[in-house]
């Protein structure tokens, strides 16, 4: 039997509440969606380590990344996620080039890609290798987030509503960049969006929160 | 222009207060990263701590100065015997006296500038597989980096203005722990000084000057466009 691409169960105490995310895929994009203030950035938090889950575990592509009862609980940067945020979060003191290679020395060589620029390429941002974040439109700043993640040969990749704030050009665009990641690498994806055509249209297995 | 006396005025001034700036530092760095991201019990003693000598009179900084690191003090007796580092009545005295009173200004201005760090940027650069260090170095240090600047300067103008704590604890010798403040205090009791009191005064003022001026121009030039980006 193959392993799961994902399988999670986790319970996150908040101090209002808690969240409980289960996902169990064979599928390799698997959507979670559901209203916003749901705690789907959380349940992403805690697959890439930034959040310990009050109990449960969570395993992707068959890696244990967290397991309460077993104590297990890998450290951020030894999980191997491809954290696109919803804020994007690129670094402000370094160039587009830089934001894009930060990760590359820290991988485990498994890149799909030859160089930055190959990524750049695919993802249409080869021409803003010198700029710096803050000359970039909200379309160029998602689309370099994605390719720093997928830069940093990711075991994984996961999608914090990568097309929220976009013009409906710039979301095909990124919609259209996601289809290609999941046709072309066999990486687990996790998609958080709140939109259902979207969901549709890319996932092979919904999850509500 | 300057006399011979005045010339070692200024220079000693300037090598106490670089060296004192230069070794503080690293202490200052730490308690600003302790203050601004830890929690530990004591923290706020910490801080008041670091703070005294802001609002001690500096007679009573360097009077605590002699009791600790003097030849009979606890410190002073320890550096003397291991490194052989005497302060009182000494060049090295005035450069620690200096180092204490530039020291609060310098946390202060470090704190803020690792305040002002984005932490979401620090768990980003982890999930891209950077440990702590290399996330202290490549993502906080860079950009605390203009603070920490900032704070040098700053330190460098509160030394080189520094007078009371140095007198009690350092004294005032010539041409070993008489500085610029010593020294025109010095001219000020002799009669027919006024030239000389004139001249080290302007040089006073226009070393705080500059120094406000490039910390000012610093800070300018960190913030702008350092902001995240945003969507």
């Amino acid at each position: 039997m193959t392993a799961l691409a994902f399988d999670i169960d986790i319970v996150i105490a908040r101090p209002d509440r808690q969240i409980e995310a289960r996902i169990a895929s064979q599928d390799s994009l698997v959507a979670l969606v559901g209203p916003s203030g749901r705690g789907k950035t959380s349940v992403l938090d805690a697959i890439a380590g930034l959040l310990r889950p009050e109990r449960g575990h969570i395993a992707v592509g068959g890696t244990v990344l967290f397991d309460a009862a077993k104590g297990i609980d890998l450290r951020p940067e030894a999980r191997g996620a491809g954290y696109v945020f919803q804020d994007s979060r690129l670094f402000p003191h370094l160039s587009v080039e830089q934001n894009l290679s930060f990760g590359m020395r820290y991988g485990s060589g498994r890149t799909p890609f030859a160089g930055a620029e190959e990524c750049a390429e695919l993802l249409g941002i080869a021409h803003l290798l010198h700029r710096r974040p803050r000359e970039l439109s909200g379309g160029e700043i998602r689309r370099t987030a994605i390719a720093r993640a997928l830069l940093r040969a990711p075991r994984f990749l996961l999608l914090d509503e990568p097309t929220a704030s976009l013009d409906d050009a710039r979301r095909q665009d990124i919609l259209r960049i996601v289809e290609e990641i999941r046709d072309r690498f066999a990486l687990p994806i996790l998609y958080v969006s709140h939109d259902r055509a979207e969901v549709e249209r890319l996932a092979g297995m919904s999850v509500e929160l | 222009m300057l006399t011979p006396a005045e010339w070692t005025i200024v220079s000693l001034s300037l090598k106490v207060s670089l060296v004192a700036i230069a070794a503080v530092l690293p202490l200052a760095f730490a308690l600003a990263w302790l203050l601004a991201r830890r929690r530990f019990p004591g923290m706020v003693l910490v801080d008041a701590l670091v703070h005294l000598p802001l609002v001690l009179p500096p007679v009573v900084t360097g009077y605590l100065l002699l009791l600790a690191f003097g030849p009979q003090g606890p410190v002073g007796a320890w550096a003397n015997r291991l490194f052989g580092i005497v302060f009182s009545f000494h060049w090295t005295g005035a450069a620690l006296a200096a180092a204490v009173m530039a020291l609060p200004l310098m946390v202060r201005a470090i704190r803020l500038s690792i305040d002002a760090v984005d932490t979401r940027l620090e768990s980003a650069a982890r999930t891209l597989g950077a440990g702590r260090w290399d996330v202290f170095r490549r993502i906080t240090l860079p950009l605390a980096a203009p603070g920490v600047f900032a704070a040098l300067v700053l330190g460098f103008a509160r030394s080189i203005g520094e007078f009371g704590a140095t007198i009690t604890f350092a004294s005032n010798i010539p041409g070993e722990t008489r500085t610029l403040p010593l020294g025109i205090y010095t001219a000020l009791q002799v009669p027919g000084a006024e030239a000389e009191v004139a001249r080290l005064a302007m040089i006073s003022i226009g070393l705080s000057l500059a120094a406000l001026m490039v910390s000012e121009w610093l800070v300018r030039r960190g913030t702008r466009g350092k902001g995240p980006p945003v969507l």
